[in-house]
């Protein structure tokens, strides 16, 4: 573990340190949850069960019910007997359900954040100003939409295409729930959804704010567990279409699954999306971006920018700012205010992360930490860092670490720049650092991405279109195009 | 000199990165510490036509004790006047830690020939000033002379003899953040022992994406050549919130070596008694009234 060269540390000064600052806001979590089905929650059929555990002290939270064949049949029935009133309600109603929802999350905002980092370890600065309120927005967003369909798809009849079967990643439990029930509901359809294994919480919290909000019962049913739980709800004959989140790994077995049967599928997996500095941006502010960029939710963000490509003549200069900046990250407790990096969202990815860190020495490249305050002895925890020495044909190029890994390797030109980014299976997304608008636009046109950020990394709207390309999978949710996957087009 | 390497500044994302860093939660021992670090951090100024020799005394007696009958809060790092007041403010603040820091070269437009300019600054110190606050010429500045600019702070420099020279960039009147970066650059290389942002006459004064942007531009420096060179914001910092502010601005961008007054200043005149008041907050559990605390 070696360290590259940085400024010389400062002598001692009278230090002063931010004292804790936790989020002290209670929360309720019941001892148990069953599925939300038909508007009630109930157990599992078989009785089955599984513990959620916060990741940062490794503490059970609750135990959460294990959904079988037999609660993906009832909670697909629900859903379908749901259907006929709600695909023919009007819009302008559907929206008011939809605006209460926002309206209801925004009014639980703290309680939900603190929820949503307790199960999944991400810094409660995210959930507050990240997760929740982009929640909200996809809500409110879609409300908007829900009476304006044909006027989104002019000259077409638009029309519910039915059930469907929603599977959501842990790395952004309740935003990516509102990704996929905020346009589903919008357009009509009902709605079985499936959160991951180890982050079920704030799905279920939504649950009960359905309830709140007198969602019909039916119209959106949750039911938790595993991947067998998720592949049983892929299998089901009712469902007419399938969204899902998560790994290409995953993905590539959905896309079998459906495959010959007539029901749609949109897919939203994995990425190695590639940050590219030129020597003439800001690169103080560059700095701050390829961080956001990794590091941001503790690099379990599907289009983190996780190759970092620098122009040769600015890679010393680069790098030592870099390391200058990991210093001052501040890593722990994700409850309290000023953590910028929580925990690792579990056991298995911490050690998904560990072997692709001990693949990356093997493979010749150099780990950089820099970072080297003290971690919580509990719990699961890694420290951000960076790989120099990286080529493009090593693991750390090529495969998705998601988490706080990032592979840094240089160009000199920019069609080296534009041939090393595009060398990859997957699409999703890339950022550009320039001062030159001219040179920005020529590189940004021959990224082979679904999104391309200038200047700035991770930005997110509901009303810009995300997905990806290549192996990054296909479809997009947000904005009109986002709406079109929950539509039938009738002519 | 060569030509100053102009370094791109992107203002979207300085901004952005200082108005985060102002969402940092200091509460109880670290909020204490942060204010009496700023109270020592402060250079209680006044700097209007109608400062007379009274006011110039009572603004030393409160610089020494910022809160009478508590000496666990500091003295001020300076008090800064204008030259004619120097030599008074010398006497009173005579045996004590509290500095004299006087503006000069015709401040605030720094409109007068380079001759007279130099000549103040060697009254000032002659007087006893420890410390001069200059202008640059923002006229030669936008107008692309920038070796004069740079020639200019030099000879203000020699003329100190000693005295620690802070260099005010008026940042309100160069227009982006580029011209900011160059000339705190500039003002870096002709010798500035502080770049400071504003004379406080000119709106706006100091913010915190300007004040980033000089950390940063004192930062590369000190990369590049071992040297530290402070910092100084001035004008509009009224409220204790807004220093703390300041002072996670600092922290996060050059580490806590800068957090010390040799290193780091608020010119202010009002912010010190807020930072009195959440003091005082902090130990009685309630908030002072305004006819308690003394003027300055």
């Amino acid at each position: 573990m070696s360290r590259t060269k940085s400024p010389p540390e400062p002598a001692a000064a009278p230090g002063w340190d931010y004292a804790p600052a936790p989020e002290t806001a209670p929360v309720e979590i019941a001892s148990r949850y069953g599925h939300f089905i038909a508007g009630e929650f109930v157990p599992a059929a078989d009785g089955a069960e599984f513990a959620t555990i916060n990741p940062a002290t490794e503490e059970e939270l609750s135990r959460v019910a294990r959904g079988g064949a037999e609660d993906v049949e009832r909670a697909v029935a629900a859903a379908r007997r749901a259907l006929p009133r709600w695909s023919r309600l009007p819009g302008r109603e559907r929206a008011k359900y939809l605006f209460r929802i926002a309206r209801r999350l925004q009014e639980r905002a703290r309680e939900l954040a603190v929820l949503e980092t307790l199960d999944g370890g991400k810094p409660i600065r995210e959930s507050r100003d990240v997760d929740v309120p982009e929640a909200a927005r996809h809500f409110f967003y879609h409300a908007g939409w829900a009476d304006k369909l044909e006027f989104a798809f002019p000259g077409r009849r638009p029309k519910p295409v039915g059930v469907c079967g929603q599977i959501i990643p842990w790395n952004f439990p309740l935003l990516m729930a509102a990704w996929k029930l905020a346009p589903a509901l919008a357009c009509g359809n009902t709605v079985v959804l499936k959160p991951a294994e180890t982050t079920p919480l704030t799905a279920l919290r939504l649950a009960e704010i359905l309830q709140e909000c007198e969602l019909p019962p039916g119209v959106v049913n949750i039911v938790t567990g595993d991947g067998e739980t998720g592949a049983a709800l892929a299998a089901h004959r009712g469902v007419r279409k399938i969204a899902f989140t998560g790994s290409t790994e995953v993905g590539k077995k959905l896309a079998a699954a459906v495959a010959g049967s007539r029901r749609r599928l949109t897919l939203e997996l994995g990425g190695k999306s590639a940050n590219i500095v030129c020597e003439d941006a800001s690169l103080d502010q560059a700095v701050e971006g390829v961080i956001d960029a990794i590091f941001f939710n503790q690099g379990h963000v599907c289009c983190a920018g996780s190759r970092l490509l620098v122009q040769e003549s600015i890679l010393e200069e680069f790098l030592e700012k870099l390391d200058w900046r990991l210093r001052s990250l501040r890593v722990g407790d994700p409850l309290d205010k000023n953590t910028d990096v929580g925990a690792i969202n579990s056991r298995a990815q911490l050690d998904r992360i560990r072997t692709y860190l001990r693949i990356g020495l093997e493979e010749g490249g150099r780990l950089h930490e820099c970072h080297d305050q003290p971690l919580p002895a509990k719990g699961f925890w890694c420290r951000p860092c960076y790989f120099t020495n990286v080529q493009p044909a090593d693991t750390l190029a090529r495969e998705e670490v998601f988490g706080p890994v990032l592979a840094v390797m240089s160009f000199r030109t920019p069609e080296e720049a534009i041939a090393r980014a595009n060398n990859t299976p997957y699409g999703l997304a890339a950022g550009i650092w320039s001062d030159k608008g001219s040179r920005i636009f020529a590189l940004a046109a021959r990224l082979q991405a679904g999104v391309v950020w200038c200047n700035t990394y991770n930005r997110f709207d509901a009303s810009s279109p995300f997905g990806g390309y290549k192996e990054s999978g296909f479809g997009r949710e947000g904005g009109r195009q986002g709406l079109r996957p929950y539509l039938e087009l009738e002519r | 000199m060569g030509a100053m390497h102009r370094v791109p500044v992107d203002q979207v994302a300085v901004d952005a990165r200082a108005a985060r860093l102002g969402r940092r939660s200091i509460k109880r021992s670290a909020k204490e510490a942060a204010l009496r670090l700023a109270v020592a951090m402060t250079d209680l100024t006044t700097l209007e036509g109608q400062d007379s020799p009274e006011r110039v005394r009572a603004l030393c007696r409160k610089a020494l004790r910022p809160l009478e009958g508590d000496p666990t809060v500091p003295s001020v790092a300076a008090v800064c006047v204008y030259p004619r007041l120097v030599a008074l403010a010398r006497e009173e603040l005579a045996g004590t830690p509290v500095r004299v820091a006087s503006v000069a070269t015709a401040f605030p437009s720094g409109q007068t020939p380079l001759r007279l300019r130099l000549e103040e600054v060697r009254s000032a110190v002659e007087d006893g000033a420890d410390e001069i606050d200059m202008v640059i010429s923002r006229g030669l500045f936008l107008a692309g002379r920038l070796d004069e600019v740079h020639q200019e702070i030099a000879a203000v420099k020699e003329a100190c003899e000693g005295a620690h020279l802070k260099v005010i960039l008026e940042t309100g009147e160069l227009g982006s953040y580029e011209n900011v970066r160059l000339a705190s650059d500039l003002a870096l290389a002709a010798g500035a022992d502080f770049v400071k942002t504003s004379t406080g006459k000119v709106q706006p004064a100091a913010t915190p994406g300007v004040t980033l942007v000089l950390l940063e531009s004192v930062r590369d420096a000190w990369r590049r050549t071992g040297r530290r060179v402070g910092v100084k914001p001035a004008g509009g910092i009224r409220t204790a919130r807004q220093a703390l502010h300041y002072l996670v601005l600092v922290k996060e961008t050059l580490g806590d070596a800068w957090l010390t007054p040799e290193l780091f200043r608020f010119g202010a005149s009002s912010l010190l008694n807020d930072l009195v008041r959440q003091l005082l907050r902090l130990r009685d559990g309630c908030y002072t009234a305004a006819h308690d605390l003394s003027l300055a």
